[in-house]
């Protein structure tokens, strides 16, 4: 009973850690389990463009704000003979470039390649982020009334801040402006002066406000500018409302750029300054960008993984990483199914081999070798060898056979018959040589169900070897050999029928009812 | 039906191979002691120690270059059976009935050369016929000659009775006869005749070919139901005896009857098959349980043999519990 109790505690350890690492990598490090999950990897350039004076040059660019919403793959500033620095500020992260003396028309670049994560993690807002009390801002004469007009008009209309803020931007967007929203907005309609107007009547009513520029993620877009949101401080968060539709909310494929009032760019020693953004969309499989995060965030079960080793060792184990599923299969198929085979896991072998032949070519060189192998053999046993030399004269056999059947199928123009090597010589060499024991002894209907056995098994096992999302589970997920290992101790245990023994015992159960019971 | 339903088996007791080795074999038999009757040498040694009639010894072969002296070994003897010593389910297994200067007979009339032989003999030493391959020596026995009560019953061959022997209890038995289709060998699954043994009294029950239910030999006509083995008593009493010889809780005991010398062990076996419930119709668990139930094993393998004659009689009417043994009701040991 304790042995018993010890084997399923030990089960339950195995399994929890394997399905724990397996969650794990897959929410934590956003690993999927398809393979053919794919995501949008967006590179997006900024270029600066200024004429310089000749003097002293200083450029000052806003960086994007890193956030857990993306993930930046890359970034890169390129300005020939400008001395470049990265610089935190309490305001964001900006981009420095400077020289002594330049005179010109002058390019700065600054190039990111990023993509949106599935996670959506709201960061708590720390004390330092919470808002000051807005200023009330001062407007003059026939504004004041205007504003206070459109603010009477809009409260009356909704019930709270978000509501507000939303009523406030669609009134200033109305397709039918009354006068008051026109004397507002006036002539010079620029985006930043309607961004700064709502600011301003949003922190009139004691609403906190400010602005956010951010870049709309579209596919081969050039030549594009950032637009402009308002995100207000609501109920203990901040929301962003689209300004010309007064939608709240992060709209999707959209990178916020800057947050708050500060320049955008500053270009000290330069005249003529002006950004151009360009995109460029890429898909990349979820699963590439996951391990490459995962290795630059250095995440201890990445870094000492199989993915640190050089690609060769990572495609061998590819192949490794499959037996255990082959080793699955025998186990069912003998412990509960019941087939014989012919040498426990020569199965997997063949199985192996089938990968690399495919299936139909390799069966079809399997039957071949091994009944050529059979008649030779056959020829050998009258010859009267001694046991260790006529195994190894089938071996040479079975090089030549495979020789030939490549040499043939060469001429013949059949290339596939050419992957004939993949099959491990010794192996099938033991395979007749059993095979060939098993006919004299047994006859031919113990080597049909044997050797069909045997095949079966390699088929099915080659059918789930195969199959591309076990391919991709078992090579991304090495733990789920963790998991196997549970099922097969758990197969271990099993003492109940085999599928073949309730046909072996079927005359057993006839009689029983007709007899004395 | 073609399969038995699994619910059904479990009620009538019958043992799977993955419980027989789980439950029994891993169990009962400690590994250190498989090389007592892996090696037929050795179990014929101990046989001869425990006073239990055993065929004679002929002569042994273990190297290669003895394979030379293979006919002067065999001149003297008309009849002799050669034999593996490490082979597993009858496998390598020659008998020879008779022969002249260079021409061997086996039981079915074949001749073959001494040259054939040798073949044979070296194989056998390569591991042919081996448990894992492994180098093996030959031995060559004394062939059994057929007791008269059953030339009605065997063909080209002799029969042998396996009784099953749990913790030295016998607990089932079956005659296996061989046929034609067996070609002379007493192994079921090469179409020899499996007949499940009344425990009480040594009567045949029923008989079965390939897993099917038969009533009289297949060759010989000749219907079961007037099949009684005798020296009954003796036979379960060896049996039970093959306890003490080797240790093993669970085994196979192969007994033959010799016209002239009456009972002997030919074989044991460690992992002994399953065939013997469809011979029976009845399966090995319910005897298990009475077995395992008791609270000591009585050291007298003759009043053991005599527990076992009168608890699994067939109809003495009481009918064991038909209850699936679970390892959690077992006594510690």
């Amino acid at each position: 009973m304790s042995a018993k109790l010890r084997l399923y505690i030990l089960v339950f350890l195995i399994l929890g850690l394997g399905i724990g690492l397996i969650l794990y990598k897959h929410f934590a490090l956003g690993f999927p389990l398809s393979p053919d999950e794919k995501k949008s990897v967006w590179t997006i350039e900024a270029k600066i463009d200024f004429i310089a004076r000749g003097d002293p040059v200083i450029v000052s660019f806003a960086l994007p704000p890193q956030t857990p919403n993306v993930v930046f793959m890359e970034e890169d500033f390129a300005s020939p003979g400008y001395g470049f620095s990265e610089l935190a500020s309490s305001t964001g992260r900006r981009a420095q470039w400077s020289k002594r003396t330049a005179s010109g028309p002058q390019t700065a670049y600054y190039r990111l390649s990023m993509y949106e994560t599935d996670q959506f993690i709201q960061l708590p807002i720390s004390a330092a982020d919470l808002p000051a009390e807005p200023e009330k801002p001062e407007f003059d004469g026939v504004l004041k009334t205007a504003a206070i007009t459109l603010l009477d008009q809009v409260r009356s209309k909704s019930a709270n801040t978000e509501i507000f803020t939303r009523e406030l931007i669609s009134t200033l967007n109305s397709n039918t402006p009354d006068q008051n929203q026109r004397l507002l907005l006036n002539d010079q309609s620029s985006e930043d002066y309607k961004t700064h107007l709502i600011i301003n009547l949003l922190a009139s009513e004691g609403i906190s406000a400010h602005i956010v520029r951010g870049l709309y993620l579209n596919e081969g877009r050039k030549r594009l500018s950032l637009t402009n949101f308002v995100e207000v401080y609501i109920g203990g968060q901040w929301l962003l409302f689209n300004q010309n539709s007064g939608e709240s909310g992060k709209p999707k494929n959209f990178l916020i750029w800057q947050r708050g009032d500060q320049s955008l760019l500053d270009v000290i020693g330069g005249k003529n300054s002006k950004i151009s953004f360009s995109i460029i969309k890429s898909t990349q499989s979820t699963r590439n960008l996951a391990v490459r995060d995962s290795i630059n965030k250095q995440a201890g079960i990445i870094d000492f993984s199989i993915y640190s080793l050089p690609i060769e060792q990572q495609n061998a184990f590819k192949m490794i990483l499959l037996l255990p599923i082959g080793a699955l299969i025998v186990v069912i198929m003998r412990l509960l199914i019941g087939i014989r085979t012919s040498g426990t896991f020569m199965p997997i072998l063949i199985a192996l081999a089938l990968i690399q032949t495919t299936l139909l070519t390799g069966i079809i060189i399997f039957l071949t070798v091994v009944g050529t192998g059979l008649l030779i053999r056959s020829y050998l046993s009258s010859l009267n060898l001694l046991f260790v030399a006529r195994i190894s004269a089938v071996i040479i056999v079975v090089i030549a056979i495979m020789a030939s059947i490549s040499i043939i199928s060469n001429k013949l123009g059949i290339d596939q018959a050419m992957t004939v090597t993949f099959f491990p010589m010794i192996i099938l060499s033991w395979t007749i040589e059993r095979m060939s024991v098993l006919w004299e002894e047994d006859g031919p209907r113990e080597v049909l169900i044997q050797g069909g056995g045997s095949l079966l098994t390699a088929v099915i096992a080659y059918l789930f070897m195969t199959n591309r999302t076990i391919e991709y589970l078992t090579f991304n997920f090495p733990e789920l050999m963790l998991v196997n290992l549970a099922l097969i101790l758990i197969l271990g245990q099993y003492t109940g029928y085999r599928l073949f023994e309730l046909y072996r015992f079927h005359a057993l159960e006839r009689r029983d009812v007709t007899g004395k019971r | 039906m073609l399969l038995a339903s699994a619910k059904k088996l479990r009620s009538f007791g019958i043992i799977g191979m993955n419980q027989r080795n789980f439950g029994l074999i891993s169990r009962y038999n400690p590994r250190h002691l498989y090389p007592l009757v892996d090696d037929k040498l050795k179990t014929k040694l101990l046989a001869q120690k425990a006073g239990i009639t055993v065929p004679k010894l002929l002569g042994t072969v273990e190297y290669q270059h003895d394979v030379k002296s293979l006919k002067e070994i065999l001149r003297p003897h008309a009849q002799f059976v050669i034999k593996p010593v490490k082979g597993s389910g009858g496998k390598g297994i020659l008998v020879i009935n008779e022969h002249d200067h260079n021409h061997y007979f086996k039981p079915s009339g074949d001749a073959i050369q001494l040259a054939d032989i040798e073949r044979h003999v070296s194989n056998i030493l390569s591991g042919l016929h081996s448990l894992g391959g492994k180098p093996d020596n030959v031995m060559i026995e004394s062939l059994i000659q057929l007791d008269p009560i059953f030339s009605d019953y065997s063909y080209e061959g002799i029969p042998d009775l396996r009784i099953i022997v749990l913790c030295g209890y016998p607990i089932m038995a079956m005659l296996r006869l061989t046929t034609h289709a067996s070609d002379g060998k007493a192994n079921l699954h090469q179409g020899a005749v499996g007949v499940g043994i009344d425990m009480g009294t040594g009567h045949a029950l029923h008989a079965v070919q390939y897993g099917e239910p038969v009533l009289h030999h297949p060759d010989t006509r000749k219907t079961f139901s007037e099949l009684v083995i005798p020296h009954w008593d003796k036979l379960l009493q060896l049996a039970a005896a093959c306890y003490e010889m080797t240790g093993l809780g669970y085994l196979g005991a192969d007994i033959v009857l010799d016209r002239d010398q009456g009972p002997m062990i030919i074989e044991l076996n460690a992992r002994p098959g399953l065939s013997i419930q469809v011979a029976n119709a009845a399966g090995l668990a319910p005897r298990v349980t009475i077995i395992e139930a008791l609270k000591a094993i009585d050291p007298d393998p003759q009043s053991r043999a005599a527990f076992s004659k009168q608890q699994f009689a067939t109809n003495t009417g009481t009918h064991p519990p038909r209850l699936l043994r679970t390892r959690s009701d077992d006594p510690k040991p």
